[in-house]
């Protein structure tokens, strides 16, 4: 039996993100469990993009104060190592007249909160990335301040800035039950122990709904696979992530030399199933053939999957509950939980201790859903 | 020979001594290595170095090889070209 002051479910980057924050924050006996090895679940296995250039205020603006934070992790956090964190940009391109119209859009709203995209012509884009095929898209949209961040050596970094401030860490050890009497929480049960506390985070990634059903907490998330392949490294010819929307890709060169591209699946059904598929092969190899040729003569050296896991209107979800005091959860993140953590933290890190949130988090809310409010739709996901 | 100079990961280029580094850290399994060091993520997908740093683990933890457990095999088997798997999807198509 151990007491705890907060019980964290996954040790997610969000999770080490809101372990880190609490932490910060001065809270002793904090405990972050999590079923497998390090970074297991999806943000091991994400695409390690970082951007600002989204179609809704909400997102632009957790994406935009997480950019900020990257560019101080190292020192902030001591780590003695480096996150990767590249600036060279992401290019997104349109590739039909409704794209073109609503990326102006999106970027007005973008430089009205300060993110510093610009609209480019395909000559222009093609100075920022010579090898793109000219005919595949009509223009695109480019911010320099968007980039690259290691998904394994950030959680790193989260990860020991954590324990130096005595966050305890409980890997390959499962959350089984989570008992409630009363309407209030007084244990979580594991495989291995059983914690005394009456604080819980769900930061459970894909398996955010099943925590949120171990308190009869429903939350309208479900998980959904993606997946990803990586090359050979290379010489470094691509600086941005380049992406399209209606193109179903995004590709980018990691600092490593290696390329790293994803996609989703239209047909993709609500599960678990995290494994690679020959039809993802074919189809990723197909796109990133016409639109950037040059990076198709490189080798596909691996392939794996992970889970998004989608919110109904595809922003995230951080937030506590009506029903169940202590119950905290960051989840829905819909395949950007990375690359906002370090908001997440803090945010989630604010709803805990009860202070007064800034107005534009309001909209992080689960009952956003409930009261059947209506809250605009992020459609630049890939 | 220095532990520095024992390549333990051809395609990363990652010694003996960084994984001993690394298992001094804590971490102590073939998938947290892997994510820290970047250990058999290369063209060769570990077919080198799991084995290698397996038995590294079991020395550490004072296990036998056999119980530490491997690292996840993905595919593909081996290297191919992308644009050539996009030139067989596409035949594949005007064929059906």
């Amino acid at each position: 039996m151990i007491k705890a002051s907060i019980v964290i479910v996954g040790a997610g980057i969000s999770g080490l993100s809101i372990a880190y924050n609490l932490a910060l924050s001065g809270m002793k006996d904090i405990h972050v469990i999590d079923k497998s090895h390090f970074t297991n679940g999806s943000t091991g296995r994400c695409g390690a993009g970082v951007r600002q250039q989204w179609g809704t205020k909400l997102n632009c603006i957790l994406a935009k104060k997480s950019i900020d934070f990257f560019g101080r992790a190292n020192k902030e956090l001591n780590y003695d190592k480096d996150i990767e964190f590249k600036q060279a940009g992401y290019l997104l391109l349109a590739t039909n007249t409704d794209e073109d119209i609503q990326f102006q859009k999106n970027v007005e709203l973008q430089n009205s909160l300060g993110i510093p995209s610009k609209k480019l012509t395909v000559e222009e884009a093609l100075k920022i990335v010579p090898h793109l095929n000219p005919n595949s898209f009509i223009s695109a949209t480019f911010c320099q301040t968007d980039g690259h961040v290691n998904p394994f050596l950030m959680s790193e970094a989260y990860y020991l800035a954590a324990r130096k401030l005595g966050v305890n860490f409980h890997f390959y050890e499962e959350v089984k039950e989570i008992i409630v009497e009363s309407s209030l929480i007084k244990k979580v049960v594991s495989d291995k122990n059983e914690y005394i506390t009456d604080k819980v985070v769900n930061a459970a990634g894909g398996f955010a709904k099943e925590v949120g059903d171990m308190v009869g907490i429903k939350i309208p998330v479900f998980s959904e696979k993606h997946e990803i392949l990586v090359t050979e490294r290379t010489m470094p010819i691509q600086g941005p992530m380049v992406m399209s929307f209606s193109k179903n890709i995004y590709c980018q060169q990691v600092p490593h030399g290696s390329f790293l591209m994803g996609r989703s699946n239209p047909n993709a059904l609500e599960s678990h199933d995290i494994s690679s598929s020959w039809e993802f092969l074919d189809e990723m190899a197909k796109t990133v053939t016409e639109i950037l040729p040059k990076v198709a003569k490189l080798r596909v050296i691996r392939t794996w999957g992970g889970s998004y896991n989608l919110s109904p209107d595809r922003q995230p979800i951080i937030s506590d509950t009506d029903e169940l005091k202590g119950f905290y959860m960051a989840c829905g993140f819909s395949g950007h939980g990375f690359m906002f953590a370090p908001i997440t933290g803090e945010l989630l890190t604010e709803i805990i201790l009860d202070k007064q949130l800034d107005d534009y988090a309001a909209d992080l809310h689960l009952n956003r859903f409930k009261n059947n409010t209506k809250t605009s739709f992020e459609h630049s996901v890939v | 020979m220095n532990k520095k100079d024992i390549i333990i990961c051809r395609c990363e280029d990652i010694s003996l001594e960084e994984v001993h580094q690394c298992l001094e850290a804590g971490y102590t399994t073939v998938e947290d290595i892997k994510r820290i060091l970047r250990v058999g993520m290369g063209p060769c997908q570990g077919q080198t170095c799991s084995h290698l740093i397996q038995a590294e683990i079991a020395k550490f933890l004072k296990l036998k090889k056999e119980d530490v457990s491997f690292q996840k095999t993905r595919p593909l088997v081996t290297g191919v070209v992308i644009e050539d798997i996009a030139k067989q999807a596409i035949d594949g198509d005007d064929n059906d």
